[in-house]
């Protein structure tokens, strides 16, 4: 069994008296891709959101790389350095160049020096298929450039594991694509990736695992192929009904 | 109408009463700048202290605002002029009492600026930095605030400007501004209309002149 990289142990969380998170238990390994789904509102983007400690928990823990997020003085400013986020809204920095959006945080939280993090970050758009974008403000780019663009900025810190909330939802359709894509290289070079997304033909030929939430819970886990062939809960069935005749 | 009172008077006007060269202690540029600047400094304090989690922090910065908004700034000329030189036992100079009572009060009116300003920067944008392991610090720094600055521009110009014109209230205490310049010189030649017209139109350029900056400024930052 491979070392893991995430692991959730009996984690709640409330927003007031809404119970969003119901003692999850799961872990993720090293190189592991998760696919996590599930009707809004189930509580995915929560669920994401405390391994990089967006969101504090409070109940249980989320242990990150042998670090755990809920304990008492954890540097999360340093976690968060090894932990990259891919947003549904890209959220890149509109007053930056794409070229100055991926330089910014090695430049300020790793003292990276201006020609190094340059460089970095020049071969980061390349490898995201923008090598020609460098110049370009986010309003000049499209939603696929841009998320393009976040993943790039995420990878500039060198992450262990990324994370993705939706990162495809806000997209036309003819652009999700070009973001799949680089997806999908990124699992093929062996990143730890936790994806929500509902795209289940990205969750079938990446994943090596498939979350299925509701309410807060896990209801089950399985390989895409169980979970898509034959789901084992009810919810489950009914949750791939709506989406695939959508 | 004889605009010579004008001209023979120019450099007093000038110099001492807009710049602030000559024999008074005065100047209207002399005072409006560092008010601007020191007011706008501590505007940001007040207005990022009022946008702060800690309570201890955010009430006394609410108070200060509210406190400040609600009171003319005359009587915060005046307070400074006599009271805190009571209280300390030590005399502060026209000029020590008009920038200090301009900083204290602006800071107040900048300081709403500056709150309403970083809220205007969308949440996603502090999330994706705190994302990259930037502190709130730096997040600051180097994401909202920028952004924050661009949308805060036309209400931070209103106020400079506002604030500039009020400086006039600085000659109740013998600053000699413009404002008081003009006095001085019609207190002898008896031109009240050819003096504060001058005036108002040397006002006028100066306030001009910052939208028209302003506006430059907006349009290269779009
Ligand atoms: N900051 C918040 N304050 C209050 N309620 C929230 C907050 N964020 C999410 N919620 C609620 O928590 C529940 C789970 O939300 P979320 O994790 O965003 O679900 P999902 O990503 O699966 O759609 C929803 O009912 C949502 O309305
Ligand atoms: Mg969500």
């Amino acid at each position: 069994m491979a070392e893991t990289a995430i692991r959730f142990s009996g984690v709640n969380k409330w927003f007031g008296k809404l119970h969003v998170l119901r003692e999850i238990n799961l872990a993720i390994g090293a190189g592991e891709v998760v696919v996590v789904c599930g009707p809004s509102g189930s509580g995915k983007s929560t669920l994401i959101r405390t391994v990089n400690g967006l969101e504090r928990v409070q109940g249980g823990d989320v242990v990150v790389l042998g670090e755990s997020i809920a304990r008492r003085g954890v540097n999360l400013p340093a976690l968060r350095t090894r932990v990259g986020m891919v947003f549904q809204s890209f959220n890149l920095f509109p007053h930056m160049t794409a070229l100055e959006n991926i330089m910014l945080a090695p430049m300020k939280v790793k003292r990276v020096a201006r020609p190094e993090a340059e460089k970095l970050a020049r071969a980061l758009l390349e490898r995201v298929g923008l090598r020609e974008k460098a110049a370009n403000y986010p309003a000049n780019l499209s939603g696929g450039q841009q998320q393009r663009v976040a993943i790039a900025r995420a990878l500039a810190m060198q992450p262990r594991i990324m994370l993705f909330d939706e990162p495809t939802s806000a997209l036309d359709p003819e652009m999700i694509n070009e973001v799949l894509d680089v997806m999908t290289s990124l699992a093929r070079e062996g990143m730890t990736m936790m994806c929500v997304t509902h795209e289940m033909g990205f969750a079938r030929r990446v994943a090596h695992r498939v979350v299925f939430m509701d309410e807060g819970q896990v209801v089950e886990e399985g390989t895409p192929d169980e979970f898509f062939r034959a789901p084992k809960s009810d919810r489950g069935k009914q949750f791939l009904s709506k989406i695939l005749t959508h | 109408m004889d605009f010579s009172v004008v001209a023979d008077n120019f450099k007093f006007l000038i110099l001492q009463g807009l710049i602030g060269i000559g024999p008074f202690i005065g100047g209207t540029l002399r005072l409006a700048i560092p008010a601007i600047i020191l007011g706008f400094l501590l505007g940001i304090a007040v207005g990022l202290a009022r946008l702060a989690q800690a309570a201890w922090i955010r009430v006394p910065a609410t108070m200060y605002v509210e406190f400040f908004r609600g009171v003319p700034l005359v009587m915060v000329i005046f307070w400074i002029w006599f009271i805190i030189p009571q209280l300390l036992r030590l005399p502060i100079p026209e000029y020590g009492v008009a920038l200090t009572a301009f900083v204290i009060f602006e800071a107040a009116y900048f300081g709403e600026i500056v709150r309403a300003g970083v809220q205007s920067v969308a949440r996603g944008q502090v999330e994706a930095a705190t994302a990259l392991g930037m502190t709130a610090t730096k997040t600051m720094a180097y994401v909202v605030l920028p952004q924050a600055l661009k949308n805060m521009v036309p209400s931070l110009v209103t106020q400079m400007i506002v604030l500039f014109k009020d400086t006039s209230l600085a000659s109740i205490i013998g600053y000699v501004d413009l404002t008081k310049a003009a006095q001085i010189v019609n207190n002898r030649e008896i031109r009240p209309f050819e003096l504060y017209l001058f005036i108002a139109v040397v006002y006028f350029l100066c306030t001009y002149s910052m939208s028209l900056l302003a506006r430059r400024l907006e349009r290269r930052t779009a």
